[in-house]
């Protein structure tokens, strides 16, 4: 996993509550075996005009923020409460990711999105309702909002706006994301203790040890 | 010390805590579908490591199969090709796989169940956030995405921190003509999708423990609608009789160990929860969602709210959107809304006792002309084939339905199975975000019976109103 320190660049807002992953990628374009090539159809429904007939290639719908010219390349995206809601397509961090992002900002993420994006060196923000109204204040006052967030110190600023906040994450994740660490090596580290757990429970609960590829 | 039933669970299968908070999880089994495993599958071989407990899995192609022609194979050359990986990945590894050809293929979180795949006292996960389902057996049950199935896969457990917890009281008595997904659709309706963030819920309570096996995994199904990582219920008789004689359940004296086991898998008298939330059965009515999430919702007497009413900006935004994408007019009735489609099927309401509830209303009678296409999609081989011997399928026939094959279908809109731009569907699903049942199509949430009173009427109609259908 690529290691997440700091994170320098203009936000995006995205006032919208409950954005649930299909809207950040539609289901149809889940049927890939790869993990690229997702960035593309990151919020595909809002993001371009309905189809016209004959299949033509989509047309950006001006109406939508990820499309304006300011907002170009953004990394980071702040938005309302319970993004990420929804089914547990991983393809959602993966779309947004590839599209540029390394940080969103919410009051609440839905749960599984939450460790989707811990997974993928993609630090998702949780801020109070408050902060998060200020920064939509903030960023609708400026053209481009620059911000700062810094792992490290679990702060969110925006100097030219003069505000500053702190976040809490989990220490596990803090430190996973940090060096980057590959969380499978890094619980192998711990494979005795697993076998020996595994070794107890399936003999205490014995029925549990059956092989299910025994009558399949 | 009193134990909550999450606390069981959890205590009996973490270890390794750490001072961070964090424990590892043991994970008894593993569902595997084609949509969210590829890549773990990859990232395992490229670092050459091999499935931890490659018996403890089992894989099903569902998301992404057609429910038509099957004997013609998957059409779309990607889809296809997700399907031919999960083959092969399972094989490469050991892997229990139940092919599209098979009779007991289906939407994972009914096989799992019905093949006694899922038992009592289970962590089970799955990357599908509809895992939820399974709590119903009193299992720790939750979705997971694809980085997890990977870790799963390979080392067995997981790195997490205990959830919260939430006891959910549903007292009173449902009034007859009313289901456990008007019980799910209300409470979120009540505490909304985030209402249980965090939170392992579990339901308690006379009108959960009325519910079949079928109802109860409909509304452990839908904890993720209310934001919940997992939806749990106590085991108990109804629990037991389901799971005898199951192709994967224990036998013999092994079976009489585990029930005993199993019996104990309920909240101890005087447990204290994080959070504990009470619903009165008797004054629920029947549900249906009129806007883009599922706690957009309302009894059928009810109408489309009027955002302008809406105190808090950012709801009133969210409700403005949702009116415009699902083309309603504020204090529309909800009775007055006409549809295009109907869908019964999903791993929400794709169970036999689901189909049972919707052909007894359209028996004898016919989906109205301006009905283009109603469609059953049972949840798996096996209940298509129990609906059958009960001659449910000519029912649905003579109504002018279609009787498909199982698989997640238009749930989620993977497969043939979609909406057309504005097209409106009543719906047995989970969802009814923007596009879930394809690009531009209109969502309504309902149960079996509401959405085949639906297909009749042409518009939303009181299930109890229209009456059963002939008796036979």
């Amino acid at each position: 996993m690529t290691p997440f320190q700091r994170c320098e660049g203009v936000v995006v807002p995205l006032d919208r509550l409950n954005v649930d992953t299909d809207q950040i990628i539609p289901a149809r374009f889940l049927t890939s075996i790869s993990r690229s090539g997702f960035g593309p159809n990151l919020f595909y429904g809002w993001r371009y005009l309905p189809a016209g007939p004959g299949g033509a290639a989509p047309v950006p719908n001006p109406d939508f923020e990820l499309n304006e010219e300011r907002f170009a390349g953004a990394p980071i995206l702040l938005t309302r409460r319970n993004f990420g809601c929804g089914s547990s397509r991983e393809h959602a961090v993966w779309a947004l990711q590839q599209q540029g992002f390394r940080v969103v900002i919410a009051p609440t993420f839905g749960d599984i999105f939450y460790q989707n994006s811990l997974k993928n060196g993609f630090l998702p923000v949780v801020l109070p309702e408050e902060a998060v109204d200020e920064l939509f204040q903030a960023a609708r006052k400026a053209n481009a909002l620059q911000l700062v967030v810094d792992l490290e110190t679990q702060t969110v600023s925006a100097p030219s706006a003069g505000l500053r906040y702190s976040f809490e994450i989990d220490g596990f994740s803090r430190d996973c994301l940090l060096r980057g660490l590959d969380d499978v090596a890094l619980t192998l580290t711990e494979a005795d203790a697993i076998r020996a757990f595994e070794t107890r429970h399936l003999a205490a609960y014995p029925w549990l040890a059956r092989d299910l590829n025994a009558t399949t | 010390m009193t134990k909550t039933l999450f606390d069981k669970l959890w205590d009996t299968h973490a270890f390794a805590d750490r001072e961070d908070g964090t424990s590892l999880l043991y994970i008894d089994r593993h569902l595997i579908n084609e949509v969210s495993s590829p890549q773990a599958f990859e990232a395992l071989d490229l670092a050459g490591r091999r499935a931890w407990r490659p018996g403890s899995s089992f894989a099903i192609a569902d998301h992404n199969v057609p429910t038509t022609e099957r004997g013609f194979g998957i059409a779309d050359p990607l889809s296809r090709a997700q399907v031919d990986a999960l083959e092969r990945n399972c094989r490469n590894q050991g892997i229990a796989f139940l092919g599209m050809a098979d009779m007991r293929q289906g939407i994972e979180h009914v096989v799992g169940p019905e093949q006694g795949v899922t038992l009592p006292g289970m962590t089970v996960v799955c990357g599908d956030s509809h895992t939820s389902t399974h709590g119903a057996f009193a299992c720790l049950a939750f979705g997971i995405g694809t980085s997890e199935v990977e870790h799963v896969l390979a080392t067995q457990s997981l790195r997490i921190r205990r959830m919260k917890s939430m006891r959910v009281n549903v007292q009173g008595e449902l009034a007859p003509g009313l289901v456990a997904k008007d019980i799910v659709l209300a409470l979120i309706g009540q505490i909304g999708t985030s209402g249980a963030t965090g939170h392992a819920i579990e339901y308690a309570g006379p009108a959960i423990r009325a519910l079949s096996m079928e109802g109860r995994m409909t509304i452990c199904n839908m904890s993720i609608e209310a934001g919940a990582r997992a939806g749990l219920m106590a085991v108990d008789d109804t629990t037991i009789a389901y799971l005898r004689g199951r192709p994967h359940a224990p036998e013999g004296e092994l079976w009489d160990q585990a029930v005993a086991y199993w019996r104990t898998l309920k909240s101890d008298e005087g447990a204290v929860f994080d959070r504990e939330i009470t619903l009165d059965a008797s004054r629920i009515t029947p549900q249906v969602t009129w806007g883009t999430s599922p706690e957009m919702v309302t009894g059928i007497d009810g109408l489309v709210p009027d955002p302008d009413r809406e105190p808090d900006a950012a709801r009133r935004e969210s409700y403005r959107r949702a009116l415009t994408y699902m083309g309603l007019a504020p204090n529309t009735p909800i009775r007055a809304i006409q549809l295009d489609k109907v869908f019964i099927g999903s791993c929400t309401n794709a169970r036999i006792e689901d189909l049972r509830a919707a052909a007894a209303v359209v028996r004898g009678r016919r989906k109205a002309d301006s009905i283009s296409l109603a469609m059953v999609v049972p949840g798996s081989g096996l209940v298509k084939e129990q609906a059958e011997r009960e001659g449910l399928d000519r029912d649905f026939v003579a109504a002018g339905f279609e009787w498909r094959d199982s698989g997640c279908s238009m749930c989620m809109a993977m497969n043939a199975d979609r909406l057309s731009p504005g097209e409106r569907c009543a719906s047995t699903s989970n969802r009814n975000f923007e596009g879930r049942q394809g690009a531009g199509g209109r969502t309504h949430l309902v149960s079996p019976a509401m959405a085949a009173a639906a297909a009749i009427a042409g518009h939303f109609v009181d299930v109890r109103e229209l009456g059963p259908g002939e008796q036979r």
